[in-house]
């Protein structure tokens, strides 16, 4: 929907643009949002949106049925919100096409009984402004707890993820009517490419990507560089397993980024930038070649934007399905059409980038950060979070925890308040073990250590690293042993194969705790096991590499005993590797109702009906479906 | 080789720049569902490379197939999330149940399976994607009923793409 006919010129056009979209943010007429990034669609929510849709064009009343991404409650997809004027906004969750009509029905009344929660105003961190929905404690919604006061988003504070959930990202007014496209205005009408690069500076932002180099210094190693022209990168090769920030904002506020990188290509003297998404972001693709022909359209990219003779261009350049080409100098080689193989650094890509150009690459959150940072001073972003990592991280919370989320956090927040009150702890009564943070050349921090605070630097010094954001919680049954065994794999398949160390290091890696996990390794192996991770590291390089044995060296570390149990008592204590365990069926339990008989797939499970059944060994692959599926818990595993 | 004759109009759409060899291979791979040989010396003689430097990439990178894929991909995802709660189980179900089993590839080429590392859905993990559907909360039982409903000789059944139940983990 580009609903946007004419150029915006000057100041006046974009308060005229920002009429327009609070008219659709905020109509007079009740509105149905519904979330439809992609993980609200995994959990059918295009289903309740059609049937939404057809159940207003059934009653022919005039709500608005939008869509707008993903808010980050994971848990509860797919959402559902009603915006009725004049009452706080309302949230539905695991909404059914069923109950969705039953709802929408029943405006003006509101279902309360299936609400979640409500909102009753939001805030908007770029610009500081807040809007009520309605008048505070008018009893509408009595009972209902509001957003701010759930455990899940009372330690949000929402920089990047302002318009997650809030705007539809389809609409280039909705993202303007939130400030948005302003502080480019001001940059490009109020101050000179300098100030601009001295305030990112002041900020004290630092890459969101993983390692965490200051934006500003490299922002201005670019600007310094000899060579034209420049380019803007934004990268958006999300490949971390367990990650998924940057497709939360791709998806839920492509313009952000548009806005950021126009403003970094100004203070950077650059006229071009590229987004580079990973091909598994199929929506990002379409969302983000979609808000670029809107800022085309509405002259916010192109010529002389805001008519202060700056020009800039955005394009997609969609990634072929390899890990390494997160790491800056493979990403620039695939867009140059080549295999992605890291560089030699020095020179820099700050130097000798894209075409042998000066070019600065910078990740999706840290251009979602910029037009915050250029409209309230990076003196107000620098109060945010610890002395050295400023502002807030957004972190997936996934695994083995109660509300899986898309969160958030001031920086310096610990790994005891997002688990345990933000994720509120690990479901079904068992214990949380650890938590696994930095994707593949991260580690796994034990649940004794989470008292420490979220930064670059505390991580660092735990043997994790920050990462792009990934938590993955793991409870008491997941094997140390196997997870670093997954890494591993995961690490052998993604080696690009340039670096001996990496290619081969890995892969003897792999072999070793493979060999562990089977009850077939030697305590020798764990000091074997140290010295190729030290060869691996110092002998790549690319970052692959070089934390490659990190996931090793952590679980190593924190959870020796678990190895240990493995090597001597040939034991897995979390029952996991399948070579150290035996499933068997407790003839008292057993009813015979052979549900485990139709799931087996190796004809394992012999028995008759309504009598006790037993598994026989040596058909069983132990792949645990019969454990999945027994309702009596019959099915044992030792 | 008449098929090839699908593969010009593709080659026009490009200019003959280096920095379009893999826009020009995903074009191709997206209309023929994988890469074949005459294709990629087209390419090489249109971009003026190198038949080994297309090869090359066409081998880097996973999106890339030079053997024909199934009618449906199914890619099952092994992320951290997905692993931590049973990916690597649900992966072997359907490597079962579509008969590709580790060749990737089912015979009647109905099914290649994949695994596939993070769709990003880890919230609702384990999830996997069939074309465009992606389906969440799996487990191995729900596995089934997702590859009848796109096998044609087989009843589709309903499948809940989502369980309002906690999954039980494994133990």
């Amino acid at each position: 929907m580009i609903s946007t006919a004419h150029r915006l010129v000057n100041l006046e056009d974009l308060h005229q643009a920002m009429r327009q979209g609070r008219d659709l943010l905020y109509p007079s007429e009740p509105k149905i949002m519904i979330g439809t990034a992609t993980c609200g669609l995994a959990a059918d929510a295009e289903e309740v949106l059609h049937a939404v849709r057809e159940e207003v064009a059934n009653s022919k009343l005039p709500y608005q049925v939008t869509e707008t991404g993903c808010i980050g409650w994971c848990s509860q997809e797919p959402l559902l919100d009603i915006c009725i004027p004049g009452r706080p906004r309302v949230t539905y969750g695991r909404m059914k096409p069923g109950r969705a009509r039953e709802i929408v029905r029943a405006i003006p009344e509101v279902k309360r009984e299936w609400a979640l929660a409500m909102m009753p105003g939001d805030e908007n961190t770029l610009n500081g402004a807040h809007v009520n929905y309605c008048v505070p404690h008018n009893g509408h919604m009595d009972g209902l707890t509001a957003y701010k006061d759930l455990p899940l988003f009372k330690r949000q504070l929402r920089i990047v993820l302002r318009n997650c959930g809030i705007i539809n990202p389809d609409n280039l007014e909705e993202y303007i009517a939130r400030g948005g496209y302003h502080a480019l205005w001001h940059a490009l009408r109020k101050h000179t490419p300098e100030e601009i690069l001295n305030e990112v500076k002041r900020s004290g932002l630092r890459g969101r990507g993983g390692a965490g180099f200051p934006t500003g210094v490299k922002w201005q190693a670019v600007r310094d560089a000899q060579g034209e022209p420049k380019y803007v990168i934004c990268n958006a090769d999300e490949g971390d397993p367990g990650a998924y920030m940057d497709r939360g904002v791709l998806e839920g506020d492509p313009h952000s980024v548009l806005e950021g990188m126009t403003i970094g290509g100004y203070a950077m003297g650059a006229h071009e930038g590229i987004i580079y998404v990973r091909e598994e972001y199929p929506l990002a693709v379409m969302r983000m070649k979609q808000a670029i022909r809107q800022a085309q359209d509405a002259g916010l990219l192109g010529q002389s934007i805001f008519d202060s003779g700056f020009s800039f261009e955005i394009r997609v350049v969609k990634g072929a399905g390899a890990f390494v080409c997160g790491e800056e100098t493979a990403l620039i080689r695939s867009i140059e059409g080549k295999v992605g193989e890291p560089q030699q650094r020095p020179p820099y890509p700050a130097q000798h980038g894209l075409w042998g150009k000066p070019t600065c690459i910078n990740n999706v959150e840290t251009w979602a950060n910029i037009a915050v940072i250029v409209q309230r001073g990076g003196d107000w972003f620098s109060q945010i979070g610890t002395a050295k990592s400023k502002g807030t991280k957004v972190f997936s919370l996934v695994g083995n925890i109660e509300n899986t989320a898309l969160i958030e956090v001031p920086m310096g927040t610990t790994l005891a308040e997002i688990v345990y009150e933000i994720g509120g702890g690990v479901p079904n009564g068992r214990a949380c073990k650890a938590v696994q943070t930095g994707g593949p050349s991260g580690g796994c921090i034990p649940a004794d250590k989470f008292d420490l605070p979220v930064d670059y630097d505390s991580l660092n010094q735990a043997g994790s690293i920050m990462g792009s954001g990934g938590m993955i919680v793991m409870d008491d049954h997941t094997c140390m042993v196997d997870i670093a065994k997954y890494f591993l794999e995961f690490l052998e398949d993604e080696s690009c194969g340039k670096c001996f160390t990496c290619r081969v290091g890995t892969q003897r890696l792999k072999e070793i705790v493979t060999r562990i996990s089977q009850g077939e390794g030697k305590e020798e192996d764990l000091d074997l096991l140290q010295d190729l991770s030290w060869l691996v590291r110092e002998g790549s390089l690319c970052g692959l590499g070089q934390t490659a044995p990190n996931p090793v060296l952590s679980t190593l570390r924190y959870f020796r005993s678990e190895y240990l149990a493995h090597i001597r008592d040939r034991r897995c204590p979390a029952h996991r590797c399948r070579e150290l365990i035996t499933f068997a069926i407790d003839p008292v339990l057993c009813n015979g109702c052979g549900a485990c008989v139709q799931i087996c797939s190796g004809k394992a499970i012999l028995g008759e009906k309504k009598k006790p059944h037993i598994i026989t060994q040596a058909q069983c692959t132990k792949c645990g479906a019969c454990l999945e599926m027994c309702k009596f818990d019959a099915v044992l595993v030792h | 080789m008449p098929e090839m004759e699908a593969v010009k109009p593709l080659l026009a759409q490009f200019k003959d720049e280096r920095a379009n060899l893999i826009p020009i291979l995903q074009e191709i791979q997206a209309a023929f569902s994988y890469l074949p040989e005459e294709a990629l010396r087209r390419v090489a003689r249109k971009l003026h490379v190198p038949v080994t430097d297309v090869y090359q990439v066409a081998t880097f990178y996973r999106c890339f197939s030079l053997k024909p894929r199934g009618r449906h991909l199914v890619q099952v995802c092994l992320g951290t999330a997905c692993h931590v709660r049973g990916g690597d189980l649900v992966l072997e179900r359907t490597q079962t149940e579509t008969g590709a089993g580790l060749s990737g590839t089912s015979p009647d080429l109905e099914f290649t399976v994949e695994p596939v590392r993070c769709l990003g859905c880890c919230g609702l993990a384990p999830v996997m994607r069939v074309d465009r559907d992606t389906f969440a909360h799996l487990d191995q039982a729900k596995v089934r009923g997702i590859v009848n409903r796109y096998h044609p000789r087989r009843k589709p059944a309903t499948v809940d793409k989502i369980a309002a139940s906690p999954e039980k983990v494994r133990s």
